[in-house]
């Protein structure tokens, strides 16, 4: 990441030089009308992917109006392979950024200027993935093994985890870096894969077993779940800017657009298909069923709630914390050198929020929350 | 019609490559002293191109349209955005090549300059430039303004040696003339350039269409051939045709831009010697 900021400021050097050197064609490029509801505040959301169910609140508050209802109008901006969220944030580039905790601390640490807001996801979706005849269910089981890992700061809760189960991940494992589709596993090339469970993991059951013919199924698998592990990490919340945090109107914004998300994801856990039918209508490139085996799965990591959706717990933020300044990876980096300083979250704005949408009878704790049962068919078509 | 013939021959000699391996090459891979040298050849890593073919004909998804319409529409979006980089690209490269030769200050400041812009690596190019959609221009032309950076160095480093390729003599009886600067660079240095400019725009054809699909990916814009071959190759576990129907999708792109460009050589160079240019 360090290594990319160095060059960024080259590229930026370069294309200062090059855009100096007269290029008037670029005046034919009319601005993007901004927003065009009258009264409403115009709000930029920076997402770290493409459109699919793991934004559906998100996607659904714009939908259902619910941002509307605070005085915003609110566009959601697509993520790609090299947009980093928590940067556009802090650039001023968006008003709000979907991050997860150990990155964006990182990028905190490096000078961004943003602070955690609200913590949508009260759990980890991680999973480490294995064939069930491997006889892998633990962090230790994996000494020996060839592990499957993202890299890129996605792999610290298997690093912990390895680490808290007495394993050296520099000796007693052969790491490979693991490209972002299921096919190594398959192949048998690894013996343990990364896997989301609302996403990856899902990919594993839609592809076709050639011995018998028919789709995966989840007794094919063991699933290492980091939660249970106790070396997960907080992921998806919405970041702000620190700096724009001191004045009241970003403030009484935050509570807004905080209290339109809510609504969101409440939305999406009491209409499961209909946030499917969104995502989908949005132009993802995934199928149906994918999609709804998605919005179960990112619900389960919202519900319930027991303090309420997007509050901070203190406890985890502590758990994500240590393990960000004392886990290291293969290459001996740790996420973070020294404890976070400043405002990096605060609850402030989301408890706001809660008492505004409790008010408005939105049930923001979700405790009789039950997931359904998704069947996934062929490819998630 | 003998180009189109060998072009046919060209796909042919690829598809016997690719079925021709499947067929002899080891499913597990060919793996020497633990590295692997010779790629995996079961179905999930190379899939039949006959399976690639069919997947092209059915639905991207249930109920959804074709794949090759879906592949089709989005090679027509990112062959735009390469026009606009490419146009963009070659006025730049052009302008500069011009200012270059004429003065000479401007060669030994800027050249180094130039040549140093193609080591910016994409990836950390792409997010600035993302950044400036839907502010001062629309995201797709963020693309195109990729596409352009990489387009425009072929043009401008091989346009300055076509400019400064006039002999000494032939400068030397434009001046006699008493023609000004001007009507040197019209009536003796462009003419004697374009052998070196085409080339150059060749060059330049396949780096807009390289950036187009780089700067896709990387930026994530949606409805071009890039941002196809990333979503399809997320499902690459369930579905391994589907990404290669995308990438069948960009190299077909890359035969159309290149036919394009050689298109625009044929007015212009009826009468005139080829030559063998090196641009770098």
């Amino acid at each position: 990441m360090r290594r990319i900021r160095t060059v960024t400021s080259l590229a930026a050097a370069a294309i200062l030089l090059v855009a100096g050197c007269g290029t008037a064609d670029q005046d034919s490029a009319t601005p993007a009308p901004g927003g065009s509801g009258g009264a409403l505040t115009p709000i930029k959301l920076q997402l770290q992917w493409f459109y699919q169910a793991q934004f559906a609140g998100y996607i659904a508050a714009v939908d259902q109006g619910f941002y509307k209802e605070q005085g915003l109008d609110v566009q959601l901006l697509e993520g790609g392979v090299d947009i980093v969220p928590q940067t556009v944030l802090a650039q001023g580039k968006a008003d709000y950024a979907v991050a997860w905790v150990p990155k964006a601390l990182a990028s905190r640490e490096q000078g961004a200027g943003i602070t955690d807001v609200g913590q949508i996801f009260g759990r980890s979706g991680t999973y480490q993935v294995a064939w069930k005849d491997s006889g892998i269910t633990k962090a230790a089981d994996l000494k020996g093994k060839k592990v499957g890992n993202w890299g890129f700061g996605n792999e610290f809760e298997l690093f912990a985890g390895m680490t808290k189960a007495g394993l050296d991940p520099g000796k007693d494992v052969t790491l490979v870096q693991q490209q972002f589709d299921m096919q190594a596993l398959l192949k048998k090339e690894i013996d343990a894969a990364q896997a989301m469970s609302y996403n990856e993991y899902a990919q594993l059951l839609e592809a076709k077993n050639p011995a018998t013919g028919k789709l995966y199924t989840a007794d094919d698998f063991s699933i290492i779940d980091w939660k249970t592990e106790g070396s997960s990490m907080l992921q998806d919340a919405v970041w702000a800017n620190t700096e724009k945090l001191n004045d009241p109107a970003y403030q009484q914004q935050t509570v807004k657009f905080l209290t339109g998300t809510i609504k969101g994801w409440a939305f999406c856990r009491d209409n499961a298909e209909k946030c499917r039918d969104l995502v989908v209508a949005k132009g993802s490139k995934l199928g149906k069923s994918h999609q709804l085996w998605q919005v179960n799965e990112v619900n389960k990591l919202i519900w319930p709630a027991a303090g309420g959706i997007g509050v901070i717990d203190d406890a985890n933020w502590k758990q994500t914390v240590d393990i960000s300044m004392t886990t290291k990876n293969q290459t001996g980096d740790t996420v973070l050198t020294k404890a976070p300083d400043g405002l990096a979250f605060t609850n402030d704005y989301i408890n706001q929020a809660i008492t505004a949408a409790k008010g408005a009878g939105v049930d923001v704790n979700g405790t009789s929350f039950q997931p359904t049962t998704v069947t996934l068919t062929e490819g998630g078509a | 019609m003998r180009k189109t013939l060998y072009v046919l021959a060209g796909l042919a000699f690829f598809a016997v490559l690719w079925e021709g391996y499947k067929l002899v090459g080891n499913p597990e891979g060919t793996v020497l002293l633990g590295v692997r040298v010779l790629p995996r050849a079961d179905d999930l890593s190379m899939p039949h191109l006959w399976t690639v073919v069919e997947r092209l004909g059915r639905p991207e998804l249930t109920g959804g349209r074709p794949v090759w319409i879906v592949v089709v529409q989005a090679c027509l979006f990112t062959l735009g955005i390469t026009a606009a980089g490419f146009v963009i690209g070659a006025l730049v490269g052009l302008l500069l090549a011009v200012a270059m030769e004429r003065f000479r200050l401007v060669e030994r400041g800027l050249l180094p300059y130039v040549i140093l812009s193609q080591t910016v690596p994409l990836v950390a190019l792409a997010p600035l430039v993302a950044g400036w959609g839907g502010t001062i221009m629309p995201p797709w032309a963020t693309v195109s303004v990729i596409a352009a950076y990489l387009a425009f160095f072929p043009v401008a480093v091989g346009m300055l040696r076509g400019l400064q390729s006039p002999s000494a003599s032939g400068v030397e009886l434009m001046r006699s003339y008493a023609a000004g600067w001007w009507r040197t660079l019209v009536k003796l240095r462009f003419p004697s350039a374009l052998p070196y400019l085409f080339p150059a725009l060749r060059l330049a054809g396949a780096a807009a269409v390289v950036g187009a699909v780089v700067g896709e990916i990387s930026t994530g814009t949606r409805g071009g051939v890039g941002r196809l071959i990333i979503e399809y190759s997320r499902e690459a576990t369930s579905d391994p045709a589907k990404v290669y129907t995308a990438m069948l999708g960009a190299a077909l792109l890359g035969l159309v831009v290149a036919g394009l460009v050689s298109l625009l050589e044929v007015p212009l160079m009826r009468h005139r010697r080829h030559v063998e240019v090196v641009t770098l």
